[in-house]
């Protein structure tokens, strides 16, 4: 079974995000980066593919400047055999970034292909999809389990008041959701080991598309919650706001 | 948990840049593996005194005993900033974890690494390191604690192997322990020159330890008296390489390095309580963080931490080149130690009367630290040891 993962950093959910004097990126000074979380659901979900299947490869795939190096070791520390960094700079156009992956994966005969259902930072929700449209494959999105046998993977999807279950031949993309597993730490040893594992280095090119950042803005900053008491005395003066200032009943 | 929420350390000085990824990585695994299975448990162990016994396999599996040991006895063979930094996170939990830990590595298995046969490395380290075999260190006694050469256990060869007699106590995991690290005076009880360690299981005839009761600190950890009557051991028991008070002393350089990391991290996590306290408290109709005698507080608090943790980085990079003398250990452990014992006090007073419950984590550390700040080398030992570094004459 040979299993590739596509992985992006993303900043830690509590970094205090501040805009760049370019107005169209982040400003990365302090923030401290980290595997996206639904990504580390593809790493884990990858990593026992294999212990299941008893061998194979797993393969994490990084597209962006140097820095997505680290990431690229953090799945090494988790377990994944090699990592491959697309070295160049992600465009705004998710479908540019989807060619580039897809042409590196290709060549790979890769049986699974995962992806996280989703960066953190920009919500695209674009590269997986794209990706398996690109190669051909079958691919489903946002998945909560993932079984694999006899070419065949079985998966179910959280779906609105219920849960769809859906199969299809191997190979095949899936993008992961909260719930498929509940992804490893690396260890100590692992992110030793992590130094000695192959990290090939590949320059991309990517065009530029059709897509255009124009600008970024922070959230409005909500106003600060009031008390309006304590306890049961509260409530009436809750009621009242509820429905007289909130209008919410 | 009242404080836990999103916990992100404390890193005025961007000392972040100073560590090396691999040195991050540790840290940062460490401190989500505290995150996720010690802090949803530590209150309830703590109240009822009970260690947290189930958490054993998980930090052998992630590889926590020994970690500065050699990979070829299947330890994860880290650098010794990375070994402080997982003793960092871990007393961010409790220090009763961190001790947990500490003794297992640096009590246990460093002596047999340093002073033990490579039969006794290789049935041992292993076994430690997996948590397959849970370790104690009997050094103190009843009667002799800031001067251990004075012990009165006793270690007499026989025809066939050895025979140990004597009273430890204050021995952390000594009753869940299944080998005894045990320091005994072969010769006569005058001579600590003749102090050599031997390796007791704990399932040896006339060996029994029993948890002290009572403890108003590190609750979470167990602590233990041990009764050596008329323990026989075989000949190959003995440390080989141990020799003289020395010997228990090389161990405790190596535990009280960790501790003077272990500290920052009780010290950040209490800061860190008592920053998000203050932000959203509010009394007389703001938060207490915007009163002067609070900022005080922090402010306080932000630097004591932060020189804190520069002083245990470059000591852990002087450890890595062999140059971590017992004495620069000493004045780390007693600054580091001393320093976030004033720090969990203040935050408990920061946050009011709220600090007094076992949900928020200042009056844990506050009490546990109680114990750090004595064990080790007491605050006041560390102090006679400086002191006599400085002017080459011995106080004690």
């Amino acid at each position: 079974l040979k299993i590739a993962v596509c992985l992006r950093r993303v900043p830690d959910t509590t970094a205090k995000i501040v805009i760049g004097s370019s107005g169209t990126s982040i400003d990365e000074t302090g923030i401290k980066f980290v595997p996206n979380p639904y990504d580390e659901y593809a790493v884990e979900a990858a990593i026992a593919l294999k212990e299941q299947a008893g061998a194979g490869e797993t393969v994490v795939v990084g597209l962006g400047g140097d820095t997505v190096q680290e990431t690229l070791r953090t799945a090494l520390a988790m377990g994944v055999d090699r990592a491959v960094h697309l070295q160049g700079a992600p465009s705004a156009d998710g479908l540019e970034n989807a060619r580039v992956i897809a042409d590196h994966l290709r060549a790979g005969a890769y049986d699974v292909i995962l992806f996280g259902k989703l960066a953190v930072d920009d919500y695209g929700q674009q590269t997986g999809a794209m990706v398996a449209e690109l190669l051909e494959l079958p691919c489903a999105t946002a998945i909560t389990r993932l079984a694999v046998a006899d070419g065949r993977a079985s998966v179910e999807r959280e779906v609105e008041g219920g849960v769809e279950n859906a199969s299809c031949a191997l190979p095949a993309v899936f993008t992961c959701d909260k719930g498929l597993n509940n992804p490893r730490l690396p260890s100590l040893k692992g992110i030793m080991a992590a130094k000695k594992k192959p990290l090939d280095i590949t320059p991309v090119s990517l065009a530029a598309g059709g897509v255009t950042i124009v600008s970024l803005a922070l959230p409005p900053e909500r106003a600060a919650g009031r008390i309006v008491g304590e306890g049961a005395a509260a409530v009436p003066a809750l009621m009242q706001l509820l429905t007289a200032e909130a209008k919410v009943i | 948990m009242a404080g836990s929420a999103e916990y992100t350390g404390v890193d005025f000085y961007e000392m972040d840049g100073l560590l090396s990824e691999e040195e991050r990585a540790v840290r940062d695994t460490v401190r989500a593996w505290v995150d996720e299975q010690l802090m949803p448990v530590i209150g309830p162990c703590y109240i009822e005194g009970r260690f947290p016994k189930q958490l054993i396999p998980g930090m052998a599996e992630l590889g926590l005993f020994g970690a500065n040991l050699p990979e070829e006895y299947g330890c994860a063979g880290l650098n010794n900033v990375a070994y402080g930094l997982i003793m960092q996170e871990l007393e961010r939990g409790d220090s009763g974890i961190r001790s947990f830990a500490s003794v297992q590595g640096a009590l246990v298995m460093y002596p047999i690494y340093q002073f033990g046969s490579d039969e006794q490395k290789k049935h041992w380290l292993p076994r430690l390191a997996s948590g397959q075999d849970i370790g104690c260190f009997g050094l103190t006694e009843p009667d002799f604690g800031s001067n251990p050469g004075g012990m009165i256990t006793t270690a007499r060869e026989t025809k066939d192997g050895w025979v140990l007699n004597g009273v430890k106590m204050w021995i952390t995991n000594g009753s869940q322990a299944t080998v005894a690290i045990i320091w005994a005076k072969t010769g006569d009880v005058d001579d600590p020159s003749s102090i050599r360690g031997f390796i007791v299981p704990a399932n040896t005839s006339g060996y029994t330890g029993k948890d002290q009761k009572g403890k108003l600190s590190l609750r979470a950890s167990d602590t233990s008296e041990i009764h050596l009557q008329d323990v026989h051991l075989p000949k190959d028991a003995i440390l080989p390489k141990s020799g003289g008070l020395k010997s228990p002393l090389m161990c405790l350089t190596q535990a009280r390095y960790g501790i003077a990391w272990g500290g920052v991290g009780a010290a950040m996590a209490c800061y860190d309580e008592a920053r998000r306290y203050a932000a959203n408290r509010i009394m007389f109709g703001r938060p207490i963080g915007q009163t002067q005698i609070q900022q005080e507080r922090l402010a306080n608090m932000l630097t004591e931490i932060t020189k804190a943790q520069l002083l245990v980085l470059q000591l852990g990079r002087l450890k890595d080149l062999g140059k971590a003398t017992p004495s620069r250990v000493s004045l780390a452990k007693r600054n580091n130690v001393n320093m976030a014992c004033d720090i969990a006090r203040e935050a408990r007073r920061l946050l009011g009367a709220n600090g007094i419950l076992i949900e928020y984590h200042s009056m844990r550390h506050l009490a546990n630290l109680e114990s750090v700040y004595t064990y080790e080398g007491t605050h006041d030992m560390h102090s006679l040891i400086l002191g006599q570094e400085i002017t080459g004459l011995a106080a004690y």
